[in-house]
């Protein structure tokens, strides 16, 4: 973390990069600001505590490899080249949150660089905590604007034993009536789009149920459009529809949400007094996103 | 005894009157002295008037008359935390939920209900039977306790092993802030933009503002359910089998352990069925798709006979299941009849060092000459050492203290934290800066400043500040001793 810190400093603008995969969400930050990066690698996968403390800088893909190894997965998601602080930062959901929890259930312990060129920690390494108060929460979604983050322990989870993704027109009500906590449900407008997970044997009962409904096999989930956008009850022609997180996936970001003054007013302050000089990812802005 | 109130508390009990009607306003020494305490062992809180609304309005009225009499406020809920949390330091005026105990709505369809923050977390239960649905977080003070409380403490209970404490079950929050504004945080489907200040209130032990209408996610019911009860000689087994159950890649609805005092207190007030000559008993829930039950009861009778299981009882029916469960949801209870006092503590470790830390624990307590028990939610690494004791004895209370400070420093060095689910409140304010820098207090600072920058919400709590909360923490003179 020393170095990290020594590199973000105590002054001037600072941005940080990851995979650069989402790059310009929440707006661009100026192209004269100094870049930095969060440091990689694994330090420690424990599966029997079901954790594993990771450096933010290193890939999912790296991450996702290593805790293949031992059946397990983190609940984080992306396009190839996502890091994890990255992936953490930007904060969306996986299509599989049902089985894999939210992005903010996965940080357990964040080590971060604050505004000050400081270091400080937020959470704490156990599975469940309730000691002071949930600043991990905070930073998922930030977009680096509140604190720069090094290295992180996640919560991981088992992976499934058996996975099956399945097609067809019945209705997600339908869908949700028919199986006990399906992984995913999207919708097409014209299809569902089902993922079951778990042991094979219950995977393949709650698979012939629905295939009885018309529903059929297929290899996986539906090809699924680069931007994201809140559910407002409209579908555009190719979208894909998130049930259980009300998101959109679709081609061009919708219009930004409109977000309660009183909202803002909390979140201004958060920002005032974590980033006072307004030195983290400037020009960078949360709400300023369409999900 | 009940102290006088500053001055000015007429001019302010007459605002409270004036804007919420006399049948919600107290104000005499008798309410004051009960608001005046949680079930904490904390002595020493002095209570303003007490209000009773009945709807967010009312709160606002409550928040706007405190602050133009320049008094703080505390919200509280049914009084059951073991935190002091909603222990009122200097006079503030309370703000009691019991009278919001409305259920707004439920949907059944979007698995979303809004209830009011004084609904009693049973009563949700009890009000979704039939639906296939409920409300997963069970404390085990789940007859008393409101979702206010929940929420605001971050709960957990046996079953939020697989289902997660409270905070995975808030949707979104109506909250009326230290400013007297209201807002709702989160959303009832997905993720809010920006920040997740819904996510950030959740724990705030009510010094971020007060809720007064929660969206909980509502979970649909397993269609099978398993229950094990394995004994074993040591307790170290018990630990064993609950980590071989994690690593073999099981995540069980509930993994509870209870040690051998534990098991014959319980005994001797339900008759469970607990064996008397154990050790240690493990209680193992299973729950979701009926294949994966049934592969999941062989995966934990195998790894029970590898780390020396007595006997392994699968309940039948669902009365035996009732039973199995009747003993451990007793617990406290039973313990409360063998001494008068008791301090239940809540800490978590690395769920791989259990057995360990539970051996420390243990003799660190017996070196403080006092009983200590242990009955606990194993598969998280939370542990709830419990000490009994008669406070009405000399110098019990120092030993009682000494003793929480050791377990507090066991589980920090075994790489663990204050609190899984009880909260700071003024209890362990003190030892944040145990696990905490500067720095770290620092941010979470921040984090409260940006919803009460003036400090006007539950003050003194969860952050260590020089200031104490009256004679908070002098702790001899408890007459009627420690009561649940
Ligand atoms: C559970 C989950 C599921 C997801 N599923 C999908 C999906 O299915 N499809 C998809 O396209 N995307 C998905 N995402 C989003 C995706 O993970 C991110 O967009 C990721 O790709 C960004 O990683 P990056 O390294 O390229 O970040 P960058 O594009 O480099 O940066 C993105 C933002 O994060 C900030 N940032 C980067 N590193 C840090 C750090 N260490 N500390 C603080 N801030 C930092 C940057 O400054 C920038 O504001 C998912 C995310 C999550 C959490
Ligand atoms: C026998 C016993 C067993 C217990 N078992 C468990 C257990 O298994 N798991 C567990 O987690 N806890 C347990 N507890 C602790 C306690 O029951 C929980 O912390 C509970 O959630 C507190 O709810 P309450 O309504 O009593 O809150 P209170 O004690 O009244 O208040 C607790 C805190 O919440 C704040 N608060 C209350 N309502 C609101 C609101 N509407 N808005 C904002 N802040 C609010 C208060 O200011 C205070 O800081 C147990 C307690 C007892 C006595």
């Amino acid at each position: 973390m020393e170095a990290f810190r020594a590199e973000v400093g105590s002054s001037g603008p600072v941005c940080i990069r990851g995979g650069g995969t989402r790059w310009s969400l929440g707006g661009d930050v100026g192209a004269e600001v100094r870049v930095v990066h969060a440091p990689s690698g694994i330090d420690s996968h424990d599966p029997a505590e079901m954790t594993v403390t990771v450096w933010a800088g290193t890939t999912l893909t790296a991450l996702a490899e290593t805790l293949a190894e031992k059946r397990q997965e983190v609940g984080l998601d992306g396009p190839p080249g996502s890091t994890v602080g990255g992936s953490l930062a930007v904060g969306w959901n996986s299509i599989r949150r049902r089985r894999t929890g939210t992005a903010r259930d996965a940080l357990l312990q964040a080590e971060c660089v604050g505004s000050d060129g400081q270091i400080f920690k937020a959470g704490g390494p156990t599975v469940k905590n309730a000691s002071g108060y949930e600043l991990c929460r905070l930073l998922v979604g930030s977009l680096g604007t509140l604190a720069l983050t090094g290295r992180v322990i996640l919560r991981t989870r088992p992976m499934p034993e058996s996975s099956l993704w399945l097609r067809g027109s019945m209705t997600p009500t339908e869908v949700e009536r028919s199986c006990y906590r399906p992984s995913s449900i999207l919708w097409d407008g014209d299809h569902s789009h089902v993922c079951l997970e778990g042991y094979g044997v219950d995977v393949e009962q709650e698979a012939s149920d629905l295939v009885e409904h018309g529903m059929t096999e297929v290899d996986g989930p539906p090809n699924l459009p680069p931007d994201r956008h809140r559910w407002s009850g409209e579908l555009p022609k190719g979208a894909v529809l998130d049930v259980a997180i009300g998101v959109v996936h679709c081609n061009g970001s919708g219009a930004v949400p409109e977000v309660d003054p009183t909202v803002k007013v909390i979140a201004g302050r958060l920002k005032a007094n974590f980033d006072p000089k307004g030195r983290l990812n400037p020009g960078r802005d949360p709400y300023m996103v369409s999900e | 005894m009940v102290h006088e109130m500053p001055a000015g508390t007429d001019d302010l009990v007459a605002d409270l009157v004036e804007a919420l009607g006399t049948d919600r306003v107290v104000a005499g020494g008798g309410a004051r002295h009960l608001y005046a305490r949680d079930s904490s062992i904390i002595e020493g809180g002095h209570s303003g008037p007490v209000c009773f609304p009945g709807s967010t309005d009312q709160v606002v009225e409550c928040i706007r008359v405190a602050v133009a009499h320049g008094r703080a406020f505390v919200p509280r809920g049914a009084g059951t935390g073991l935190s002091g949390g909603a222990v009122p330091c200097n006079y503030p005026v309370v703000i009691a939920t019991t009278r919001m105990n409305q259920i707004h709505e439920i949907d059944t369809e979007r698995r979303i209900a809004w209830v009011g923050p004084g609904v009693v977390n049973l009563d949700l239960t009890r009000h979704l039977a039939g639906t296939g649905l409920h409300f997963a977080p069970d404390p085990s003070s789940q007859q008393a306790c409101t979702i206010g409380g929940n929420m605001a403490n971050n709960s957990g209970g046996p079953h939020c092993l697989a289902y997660g404490v409270t905070s995975a079950h808030v949707a979104a929050i109506e909250v009326v802030l230290p400013d007297a504004s209201t807002v709702v945080l989160g959303e009832e489907v997905g993720d809010a933009v920006g920040y997740d200040l819904r996510g950030a209130f959740v724990g705030g032990e009510g010094t971020l503002g007060i809720a007064t209408r929660i969206a909980v996610r509502l979970t649909p019911d397993p269609p099978a359910v398993k229950t094990l009860l394995l004994d074993f000689e040591s307790i170290v087994d018990a630990a064993e089998t609950v980590t071989g159950i994690i690593a073999a890649g099981i995540v069980p609805a509930a993994l509870e352990i209870m040690d051998h005092k534990v098991i014959h207190a319980v005994e001797k007030f339900v008759s469970a069925g607990y064996p008397l000559e154990a050790g240690a008993v493990l209680i193992v829930e299973l729950d979701g798709l009926p294949g994966g039950v049934a592969r999941e009861v062989e995966i934990v009778e195998q790894v029970g006979a590898e780390n020396r299981v007595g006997t392994v009882r699968v309940a039948a029916d669902e009365v035996e299941r009732e039973l199995i469960w009747k003993g451990r949801k007793n617990a406290f209870g039973a313990i409360a009849h063998i001494k008068p006092g008791y301090y239940l503590h809540d800490t978590v470790v690395p769920r791989t060092r259990l057995a360990e830390v539970v051996a420390k624990v243990n003799a660190a307590v017996e070196r403080h000459d006092l009983i200590v028990m242990n009955v606990f939610h194993a598969g998280d690494g939370n542990l709830h050492p419990l000490l009994v004791f008669d406070p009405r004895e000399p110098g019990t209370l120092e030993r009682v203290h000494a003793a929480g400070e050791e377990i507090v420093r066991i589980s920090i060095e075994a790489g663990g934290v204050l609190s899984g689910e009880h909260g700071i409140g003024l209890e362990k304010r003190g030892f944040m800066p145990l696990l905490f820098s500067p720095n770290d207090l620092a941010a979470q600072q921040a984090l409260r400043d940006a919803f009460d920058p003036h400090g006007t919400a539950n003050p003194l709590k969860v952050l260590p500040t020089g200031a104490s909360c009256g004679d908070v923490m002098s702790l001899p003179g408890i007459p009627e001793g420690v009561w649940v």
